[in-house]
């Protein structure tokens, strides 16, 4: 190689990071440096009116888990705050786990739709991403609080003498989850199952396979890549969700989102807002890992 | 596995006035008109017939991923028409291979006996002896993407033949490879129908295909089974038309009976036994069928040389006789030799004595 064509090569490569070089500031500027940010804080002392105090301390990861006795200073579980954690897992676990099982029967109709139908099919699954999440969850609020639209319905109907309590519960906030992270699911799933080869159904039903080993066996295999990916965009937003428990959940329900919200705004500890904050950002990771690791491992070895 | 095949066997498979209609109302297309159709046990029988002509219809019913408009399908004499395809002890191999890509080889092998819920072990042998049986041990780890044509083509095949099916049903299996390929896999599949003894249906649009790998071969078009034979009836006994022009190359002189034989348009009569009394007809003779003698030799039929095709083995020879109407003779070179004929030229033409036939439209 001439030392031409080598001048070349690294003019190439440098011309290349120049032009990546507005998306790396922005990357930098509004991920990674906001990331440090968040990371220092939870280091640091709670400010009297909010923002923190610069001093060292270990008190904000302490308060994740424990909470001091105001008497005599010792350490107890802070039951409130496992509460929500686990409250927050359950519920986005449950919100994944369901909008998969609806979610692929109807990725499944769509994709077997004929090319015209399924272009309309797939634009009514976009149409809720038009409306604010905001007033989409009021909505739902609307329908199912007390003297909402389907406790009206019922006693009008004389199948319930007083309203059902379904606003400000676990249930609420999972119906409504569900109800928004619905389409993330469906339109991986759909691309999924789009590139499906049906006549693999034909050669495992004339294979001795049930309709139900042929599900099993060919389909969720195949359009896994789908399922996973569907997975992660529902359960992501999930765990960090904080409208629609705010809305739904009431006060009294609260999901991680809305506890560190809380910290930062009347609870006045940014410290321990941070920390928790961290710590989403390490369970949303670490079950990414796992559960990645679990569907490939399972590919490898798997029949 | 390996019994040898029974000297006379009975119903393997059976179509029994089956018909098959898609769509409603006035779209209705007729798929199969009244198809009754028995496969013996044992046998390497092939469907044959142009694309459109229903063939592969009746392959999928025979599996079952089809329901009959009316008939039936039996088994062994046993009525199978409402048993779905897992219950079926039927196997297909698909035109496509329709291979699992997330199986390795050894496991789409596997995948039906897996199914069946047969012991490990025992599916474990069976795969090996599978493997084996179509030369791919060394590949049993591969998954199908990794694979050519050919040996995706055999995977299907063992898959297929693992489960040792009554009767195994192939759709154009060979349609996707190139020609070298195919004349492999066509002494291939007959090793392993020999080797196995289990009931083979074949189904292709290619003649050749049919003639040489068939122990019978049922002839289908527009819906109908136009006849069922072996090779041999097939090709020098066809009952009608569309049967004597798909298969192989023939030619069709119109003629009128006389008694004892028929008379062409020219005038000459061709005597043929058996021939009806009276009436239009057409007279079928294959170009191999047709010999050249001098110009006005005894009881030939004069005819002028149009033009001269060579193919190497042979050479085509197209004819005009004296009322216009054409005839190909198929010459083998060097044996019968063309060395004389000139186009132009005045020639004699007769038939191999019992070529000439009369076929019905």
């Amino acid at each position: 190689m001439s030392p031409a064509e080598q001048a070349q090569i690294r003019r190439a490569a440098r011309n290349g990071w120049l032009l990546s070089a507005p998306a790396l500031v922005i990357l930098a500027l509004a991920a990674v440096g906001p990331l440090i940010i968040v990371v220092v804080y939870s280091f640091l002392l709670p400010g009297k009116y909010g923002n923190v105090v610069w001093g060292f301390s270990l008190d904000a990861w302490r308060g994740i888990l424990f909470t001091r006795d105001i008497f005599d200073g010792t350490l107890a579980w802070a039951d409130a705050n496992l509460t929500i954690f686990w409250r927050s897992v359950k519920l986005s676990i449950l919100t994944t786990v369901f909008t998969f099982v609806v979610g692929f029967p109807t990725a499944w109709f769509i994709a077997t739709r004929p090319p015209r139908g399924r272009a309309l099919w797939l634009f009514l699954i976009t149409i809720p991403f038009w409306t604010n999440l905001l007033i989409r969850t009021f909505a739902i609020n609307e329908i199912i609080r007390n003297e909402g639209l389907l406790n009206t319905t019922l006693m009008r109907l004389g199948l319930i003498s007083k309203p059902i309590e379904m606003i400000y519960t676990d249930g609420a906030v999972f119906v409504g989850m569900t109800y928004v992270y619905l389409p993330l699911m469906v339109l991986p799933l759909f691309a999924a199952i789009d590139r499906f080869d049906m006549r693999l159904l034909e050669a495992g039903y004339d294979l001795y396979a049930s309709r139900w080993q042929v599900l099993r066996r060919v389909i969720l295999p195949i359009v896994k890549p789908g399922i996973v990916a569907g997975s992660i965009l529902v359960f992501v937003p999930a765990l960090g969700a904080y409208v629609t428990p705010r809305i739904l959940g009431g006060g009294k329900n609260m999901m991680i989102g809305n506890f560190i919200e809380l910290q930062f705004g009347q609870g006045r500890n940014w410290p321990l807002g941070a920390s928790l904050s961290v710590t989403l950002l390490v369970i949303v990771t670490a079950a990414l890992l796992v559960y990645v690791r679990y569907a490939n491992g399972d590919d490898r070895n798997g029949r | 596995m390996t019994t040898a095949r029974p000297a006379a066997a009975g119903t393997a498979i059976e179509a029994a006035r089956v018909v098959k209609e898609f769509g409603q109302g006035a779209t209705t297309f007729r798929a199969l008109d009244d198809v009754s159709i028995a496969v013996r046990e044992g046998e390497f029988f092939t469907l044959l017939g142009p694309s459109g002509c229903g063939k592969t219809t009746l392959l999928r019913l025979f599996a079952g991923f089809e329901m009959p408009s009316s008939g039936a399908i039996l088994l062994k004499g046993e009525d199978i028409t409402e048993l779905p395809p897992n219950k079926r002890p039927v196997n297909t191999v698909f035109q496509s291979y329709a291979l699992f890509p997330h199986l390795s080889v050894a496991q789409n092998i596997a995948f039906g006996l897996v199914m069946q819920g047969r012991p490990a072990g025992e599916v474990a042998a069976q795969v090996e002896k599978m493997l084996a049986l179509v030369k791919l041990e060394s590949l049993a780890g591969r998954r199908p993407a990794q694979l050519s044509g050919g040996q995706q083509q055999r995977v299907a095949l063992a898959r297929a033949l693992a489960p040792a099916p009554r009767v195994l049903l192939l759709d154009e299996p060979l349609s996707a490879l190139d020609l070298k390929l195919r004349k492999e896999m066509q002494i291939e599949l007959k090793r392993l129908q020999t080797e196995t003894g289990i009931t083979f249906i074949f189904v292709t649009h290619d003649q050749e295909e049919a003639l040489t790998m068939s122990d019978r071969i049922g002839v289908m078009s527009a819906g109908k089974l136009q006849q069922v034979g072996t090779p041999r009836d097939i090709y020098t006994r066809p009952v009608n038309r569309f049967v004597a022009s798909f298969i192989g190359e023939t030619n069709f002189l119109p003629a009128t009976a006389v008694p004892g034989g028929v008379r062409l348009a020219t005038g000459d009569v061709v005597a043929l036994p058996g021939a009806p009394a009276s009436g239009a007809v057409t007279l079928t003779v294959r170009p191999e069928q047709v010999r050249l003698v001098a110009a006005g030799e005894a009881g030939s039929i004069a005819a002028t040389v149009r033009a001269l095709v060579y193919f190497g083995t042979d050479t085509h020879c197209h004819l005009a006789l004296a009322d216009g109407s054409e005839l190909v003779a198929r010459l083998q070179s060097p044996a019968t030799g063309d060395a004389g004929l000139a186009q132009g030229q005045a020639v004699g033409v007769t038939f191999v004595p019992g070529a000439a036939q009369i076929v019905g439209d």
